[in-house]
């Protein structure tokens, strides 16, 4: 027994190794250029200090981008988790699923590139959109959903509705469903089972695909300069990040914004989270017995 | 009783109109470009006035797709062979030990996959411009490792939990070595999960466009990104040779995903985070 435990012993030092070229990736690539990033942006051309902070927050044109990337990031993220709830509630055991599912991907795996350039075509003043809302007299001049807000909003919901949906149907079949079924039997409505079954324990569920659809819409970029009005009305914080890095080539500046952007997603994300534990926490599963 | 009942299917009907007026929108869309790229000429009608092919070859020619295509190839299969050489390593340690900082280490595997790759990038792209790696395809290739290697790590790790640990032992005593032990027993076992963890990285590296934008130079463009540059410029270059161009890579990217759909659930795209 001992010499099987020494042999034990030595493997695991070597098999715990295996994480270490991982681990050495991640922190090169994506730690270190984080705090760099932290570090670099309290330098400026006369020494170290606040100084990119404050002329963010002192340039309008700057510290309006945060509140124009919640504008269109927030609303797009209600309607995103809004819609895939309940639909997702409602497939989640339905034959066609997995088809819906699959037909769901498509958008999210051809990415936001191409669902601009497809949602100018679209939607824009000669799209298939007007055409059918003319012809069907459902409106009587051309709507312009393009190169404004609401092509940006629209294609945050072409990509981050399916994302919402994808997550949050992972969340609901992993709910036990011996629970809804003893409240079935309890006679418990469909609609009741939802409000006090589904619900509660998909409270932490719901606040993660929350935070992540939100993340991702605010980081929105390529949608925002194709398809939206980049130089006022959508001129999101990727955009003020993008520029001064590549444009101004004021790399200090340009991590001061990505820190900023990077602090907002995190303050809204703690705040969603102390939310979620004024909720129901526990096991999702069933006793068993 | 009947109330509820119609309410039911009232609610399942409208349900099912929300899922149709979405997936229809999401065609037409997808239908707007692939019809405008046979176009001829389309102005104030609903289908173009004829339909040609020659604007998939002003295209090639236009947007220099064969060396897009082949940056491409090389970015692509370079992010899936060491993502998952360094990934699969990584999962099975985590699958099948516990050590100090496994918490941490797990963290530090989420979060590159939390954190929209626009926050990082642009830290992440400074740190390669300093190293003079931004703009060459060493770059594009480590910048898109950073999702890849912990996507990798966190769709591996359930498949090697699901193997027996008894049979490596079994291979052990049967006097098999490390060598042999992986690539006789755990590999086979894993091909699984090492197809899926590859196809759902080379998917979502075709398609990753923020990295790949922020380090790439003019040599090192993938084809989304040179995608986004003939958008953005739109009105220099004929718009339907821009939306042939848009159809190759829908092209690419499908028939990936419709390969990857053979051996993965869709849901398996989307990152999903344990409580």
């Amino acid at each position: 027994m001992s010499s099987a435990a020494s042999i034990q012993r030595k493997t695991v030092d070597v098999t715990a190794l295996l994480v270490a070229p991982g681990v050495g990736l991640v922190l090169l690539l994506f730690l270190y250029p984080f705090l760099y990033g932290f570090l670099l942006s309290f330098s400026a051309h006369e020494g170290v200090g606040l100084r990119n902070y404050v002329k963010f927050f002192s340039t309008p044109f700057l510290s309006q981008t945060i509140a124009t990337t919640l504008w269109i990031s927030f609303p797009a993220t209600v309607v995103n988790i809004g819609l895939a709830l309940p639909i997702a509630f409602a497939t989640r055991r339905h034959r066609l699923q997995r088809l819906l599912t699959a037909i769901l991907v498509v958008p999210i795996t051809l990415g936001t590139v191409l669902i601009a350039e497809g949602l100018l075509l679209y939607l824009g003043p000669q799209g298939w959109l007007n055409r059918f809302l003319l012809v069907t007299h459902l409106s009587t001049s051309a709507i312009h959903l393009t190169h404004n807000y609401w092509g940006v909003f629209l294609s945050l919901v072409v990509s981050g509705f399916p994302f919402a949906y994808l997550l949050l149907l992972s969340y609901l079949t992993g709910i036990d469903p011996v629970l809804p079924q003893a409240a079935a039997t309890l006679g418990a409505s469909p609609w009741r089972q939802f409000i006090h079954i589904y619900l509660p324990l998909l409270v932490p569920g719901l606040a993660i695909a929350f935070c992540l659809s939100f993340v991702q819409a605010f980081s929105v970029f390529p949608s925002a300069v194709l398809l939206g009005a980049p130089a006022g009305p959508t001129r999101v914080i990727s955009i003020a990040a993008y520029q001064a890095a590549f444009e101004d080539y004021d790399y200090p500046m340009a991590s001061a914004i990505a820190m900023i952007m990077a602090g907002v997603q995190l303050l809204v994300v703690v705040l969603i989270l102390a939310i979620r534990v004024l909720f129901y926490r526990g096991p999702t599963v069933g006793p068993k017995g | 009783m009947r109330d509820g009942a119609l309410t039911a299917k009232l609610w399942a009907g409208l349900i099912w109109v929300v899922i149709g007026f979405f997936i229809v929108n999401v065609f037409g869309l997808i239908a707007a470009v692939v019809v405008n790229s046979f176009a001829t000429r389309w102005l104030g009608t609903w289908l173009p006035a004829g339909f040609t092919l020659q604007w998939y070859g002003s295209a090639w020619s236009e947007f220099q797709l064969d060396s897009v295509l082949i940056v491409t190839v090389e970015v692509v299969f370079a992010v899936v062979a060491i993502s998952l050489l360094v990934g699969v390593p990584a999962a099975y340690a985590l699958a099948r030990r516990d050590f100090r900082f496994k918490r941490a280490i797990l963290l530090l595997f989420v979060l590159p996959l939390l954190v929209p790759p626009m926050t990082y990038g642009i830290p992440l792209a400074t740190v390669l411009y300093r190293l003079h790696l931004a703009g060459t395809i060493v770059g594009v290739i480590l910048a898109n490792l950073v999702p890849a290697v912990p996507f990798v790590v966190l769709v591996v790790t359930p498949f090697v939990e699901q193997i027996d640990p008894r049979l490596e032992a079994a291979a052990r005593v049967f006097g098999a070595g490390t060598f042999r032990l992986f690539f006789h027993v755990l590999v086979p076992l894993l091909t699984p999960g090492i197809l899926a963890a590859g196809l759902l990285v080379l998917v979502r590296t075709i398609a990753m466009f923020e990295l790949t934008f922020l380090t790439a130079g003019p040599d090192s463009q993938t084809l989304v990104v040179a995608l986004y540059y003939s958008v953005f410029a739109a009105g220099i270059r004929a718009g339907q040779s821009v939306d042939a161009m848009a159809v190759i890579y829908m092209a690419t990217t499908l028939v990936w995903l419709l390969i990857a759909l053979r051996f993965v659930n869709p849901t398996q795209l989307v990152t999903r985070v344990k409580e």
